[in-house]
């Protein structure tokens, strides 16, 4: 067993002759809440999901507690189940009530009894304000809501962590806060957070390091206060001034 | 005799030999569509396989996938009375059997109903937005699982409409299998037609007869598409100062 949740180790993605990931290399540990930042086409997502296996690596290595995802032998359903995603899109069931959304996963895949899901449920949406709706479609919810939702879906899994792909990108300004005040307070409990964001607030003040991506590569790696008070990357402090319209 | 007395006599006499082949059109056509949006089914699920690690089975897939391609052309291709010649004369010869002509009916029906199902559940599987395909994988279901649950029922809902075509083509195709016996409605018209020797009246009552099956399919349909969209409204569970309360949203936010 390893003190890390993921060691990455020279993680390569190419799309057809378009290198995304030119080689990154990053720990994470148990209960890190870690905030990937970056331009868009920097890689951040496809890192992202790479991570959760939704992308095939090129190349280089995943370890999960030691153990290498990309192995054949790699249990990759059970893996997931560890290791949620939220979706800038959301990705609920539309077929589904809020409720149901939250327990299929359960009954499937955890072979879980109805009632045990039903109460894990239960549970989670509670936590992220959302128990008042369990009979609602998606459909029938504002952006923030399904989000909330969405997060409950992969806690209810009883996740490790959570990876995080721009969730409030896809929001109404006024929804954004009820999503970061939900993953603030996850982040409190203790769960391990990669969050790839453009909330730069989020990730000065909830995360225990921010990464800036930059071309396929990790170009700085630090605690907020240095990335946003004295990045020594010139491209950090590039990218900044123009998200953050003010020189460091 | 009258042209009105002429279609009270064939009614009088003939409308049990009608309303057998009626029967046997409507069981043709409902065990068809049914069976052909099984086939349908199946081969959406298998063709939208992720492709696996292990290069033996990608190799497996890849055969599986061009001989369901040549089963979708073939019978999208061919006219379902010419297969129903080649199957059934086809079995014959091969095996010295002849098949009954009502259980050849329902496999050619079925199979060939099968051949245009497969794109209607490919095309209703593609409009599904990849977002829950991913949703669903990212909680660890398997590809049947999320198939199963999640985008079979949606893509029901959605190719509903081209089902009850399908349904309604049946009904009124299934009267080329009088060339190898079948003894559905058109096969009893011509019974009924040579008896009499009433050509047009005998039409004009198997007409009325197949509009009615079709219009009776179509209204079905289209009821079974509304309780498949399920309610608009939902019951949001305690407000703000009284946990128990009950408020019932009846419009779609």
């Amino acid at each position: 067993m390893s003190e890390y949740v993921f060691e990455i180790k020279g993680l390569v993605k190419n799309f057809g002759k378009n290198e995304v990931l030119k080689g990154i290399d990053l720990s994470v540990k148990q209960g890190e809440v870690v905030s990937i930042i970056g331009a868009s086409g920097s890689g951040k997502s496809t890192f992202l999901r790479c991570l959760n296996l939704l992308e095939q690596p090129t190349g280089g290595n995943i370890l999960y507690h030691g153990e290498c995802i990309t192995d054949k032998s790699f249990n990759i359903r059970s893996y997931r189940t560890k290791v949620g995603m939220v979706f800038q899109q959301f990705n609920l069931f539309n077929n589904m009530t809020v409720l149901k959304n939250c327990m299929i996963g359960q009954q499937t895949v955890l072979k879980r009894s109805k009632e045990e899901a039903k109460a894990n449920a239960l549970k989670y949406l509670e936590k992220v304000g959302m128990a008042q709706f369990i009979d609602a479609k998606p459909r029938q919810l504002s952006g923030g809501q399904k989000q909330r939702v969405a997060i409950a879906r992969s806690l209810a899994m009883d996740c490790e962590v959570i990876l995080f792909d721009e969730p409030t990108s896809a929001l109404d300004p006024e929804m954004v806060g009820e999503v970061l005040l939900v993953m603030k307070d996850l982040a409190e409990s203790g769960l391990t957070m990669l969050v790839v964001t453009h909330e730069m607030q989020f990730a000065k003040d909830v995360s225990s390091r921010v990464i800036f991506m930059d071309n396929g590569v990790i170009a700085e790696d630090d605690k907020p206060e240095v990335i946003f008070d004295s990045p020594s990357n010139p491209r950090t402090r590039e990218f900044l001034y123009r998200i953050l319209n003010k020189d460091i | 005799m009258s042209f009105f007395e002429k279609i009270a006599y064939i009614w009088q006499k003939y409308s049990a030999t009608l309303f057998s082949g009626v029967g046997t059109t409507i069981l043709l056509a409902l065990v068809g569509t049914l069976m052909g949006l099984l086939i349908g089914i199946l081969i959406g699920i298998v063709r939208t396989l992720p492709p696996s690690k292990n290069k033996f089975v990608n190799g497996l897939m890849k055969v599986v996938n061009f001989i369901l391609a040549i089963y979708i052309e073939v019978f999208r291709g061919t006219p379902m009375m010419v297969q129903a010649m080649v199957i059934f004369y086809g079995y014959a010869k091969l095996t010295g059997i002849m098949l009954p002509v009502i259980a050849s009916g329902l496999v050619i029906v079925s199979i060939n109903t099968g051949a245009y199902m497969a794109e209607i559940v490919r095309g209703g599987i593609i409009s599904i937005d990849k977002g829950q395909f991913e949703g669903a994988q990212s909680i660890g279901m398997s590809h049947w699982q999320l198939m199963f649950h999640v985008i079979i029922p949606q893509v029901l809902r959605n190719i509903l409409p081209s089902v009850s075509n399908e349904f309604v083509i049946n009904i009124k195709d299934t009267s080329v299998l009088n060339v190898i016996y079948v003894t559905e409605l058109f096969f009893m018209a011509k019974l009924t037609a040579s008896d009499t020797n009433m050509v047009l009246e005998t039409y004009v009552i198997v007409s009325v007869m197949y509009l009615a099956m079709t219009f009776t399919v179509t209204r079905l349909l289209r009821l079974v598409e509304r309780l498949l969209e399920g309610k608009n409204n939902y019951t949001i569970h305690g407000s703000q100062s009284d946990p128990r309360a009950e408020i019932k949203v009846t419009k779609e936010a």
